[in-house]
């Protein structure tokens, strides 16, 4: 019900739905439904922050030893380039509060920018992972030239999967199966190099908890990516509006709450950046 | 609108967070973000390089949330409501690391049982 058809004395500004009193109210109630949807998206990554924790509290060391295979340079430049797209949004926000129409359209098309950087190293990062079989769990099938054990796996009874690839990393007949798996006769190949554990059990048990690092990782980040990938769709609308100039000081409630979006997709990051890439 | 308005002319909606504040944010943030990857060469310990990562990235989700969100010049409200979502994914991880540590003791019962049951 915005009366945008051309009535200036209709007795309220033109952007003003008749169920508020003033611009002001109308605005903050905006403000408040969209910290709501935010809440429910902490909430959704909070379940998978939950499985992060379970994970790492009782597999500290496979955390320690996956960790290695991210590359922290990448995901360093990730936080970077996601925070300035941050002050960009909040500075676009800034713009359209002070009527900048310009600067509007160049920091909304800056964060653009910087979401599909973010999105491009992303992908680098995935690519390289699919190519070494780092993936989530029984699909978790590191390659070879990791290992330094080449025995291939063929001594694994019962086989129920047809093997890819790649030869069954970790004797592993069913996905969650027991703990009889750990009872693999061989050290295996386990295709890991792990610092820490020494006996062959330790070995076999480690590749077999591996994969619940990538799950976790693959599934956090994957959200995350998908979250920036709808924060991109919503400032690519909210560019659209910029550039046929709907927005003004007077009435510009949808770029803070692209802009509150985004930047819980930087809260978020903010977080896995250093509980996947930089764990010590 | 709680504050008195001030005689400009859009002063009723929302409130503008200076330049110069957004670009000390960002600065700041760039700068903690150099320290905890810098954290992680200095060996603190496991447990307590873990923490130091979280408090970290805990000061730039709050500098994020403040400045870049709003919510020091926000109504109070809702920073009440990001809180209580922060203080329910609290309990839930809480309770959820009690629950499964209280099984752990069982799990390794367990594994060493079924050892010692069929040695290989």
């Amino acid at each position: 019900m915005n009366a945008q058809t051309g009535q200036p004395n209709h007795g309220h500004p033109p952007h003003l739905a008749h169920h508020f009193h003033t611009p002001g109210q109308q605005f903050q109630s905006a403000v408040f439904g969209m910290w709501l949807f935010l809440a429910t998206e902490i909430l959704l990554f909070g379940g998978l922050f939950c499985a992060y924790a379970v994970y790492r509290g009782n597999h500290p060391e496979v955390f320690v030893h996956a960790h290695h295979y991210l590359d922290r340079n990448l995901g360093a430049i990730n936080t970077i380039i996601l925070l300035i797209s941050s002050f960009t949004m909040a500075a676009a926000v800034w713009a359209v509060q002070h009527g900048r129409q310009r600067m509007l359209v160049g920091m909304l098309v800056a964060t653009l920018v910087c979401a599909g950087g973010f999105i491009g190293i992303k992908a680098v990062e995935y690519q390289h992972k699919w190519q070494h079989g780092l993936l989530w769990g029984k699909y978790y099938q590191p390659q070879q030239h990791d290992s330094p054990a080449t025995t291939p796996a063929e001594e694994v009874p019962a086989s129920a999967e047809p093997a890819a690839e790649v030869p069954a990393a970790a004797p592993a007949p069913t996905d969650d199966g027991p703990h009889e798996t750990f009872r693999a006769p061989s050290p295996g190949p386990t295709g890991l190099v792990p610092p820490g554990p020494t006996t062959p059990e330790e070995h076999v048990q480690e590749a077999q908890n591996v994969r619940m690092f990538f799950s976790v990782y693959f599934g956090m980040t994957g959200l995350h990516g998908l979250h920036v990938i709808a924060g991109m769709i919503a400032i690519a609308w909210v560019l659209v509006g910029a550039l046929q100039g709907r927005f003004s000081p007077a009435y510009f409630t949808p770029v803070p709450m692209v802009g509150l979006y985004w930047h819980v997709v930087d809260l978020i990051w903010i977080y896995l950046f250093p509980l996947f890439y930089l764990i010590h | 609108m709680t504050t008195p308005a001030k005689p400009h002319a859009h002063a009723e909606i929302g409130h503008p967070v200076p330049m110069k504040v957004l670009a000390g944010t960002l600065a700041a943030l760039l700068l903690l973000t150099v320290i905890t990857v810098g954290a992680t060469w200095v060996d603190f310990g496991a447990v307590a390089n873990l923490w130091i990562a979280l408090i970290i990235a805990t000061i730039k989700a709050i500098l994020v949330a403040l400045f870049f969100m709003h919510l020091a010049y926000d109504r109070p409200f809702n920073a009440v409501v990001l809180a209580a979502a922060l203080f329910f994914v609290l309990l839930f991880v809480c309770f959820t690391l009690m629950d499964t540590r209280a099984y752990q003791d069982d799990i390794s019962a367990h594994r060493t049982a079924e050892t010692t049951r069929s040695p290989p």
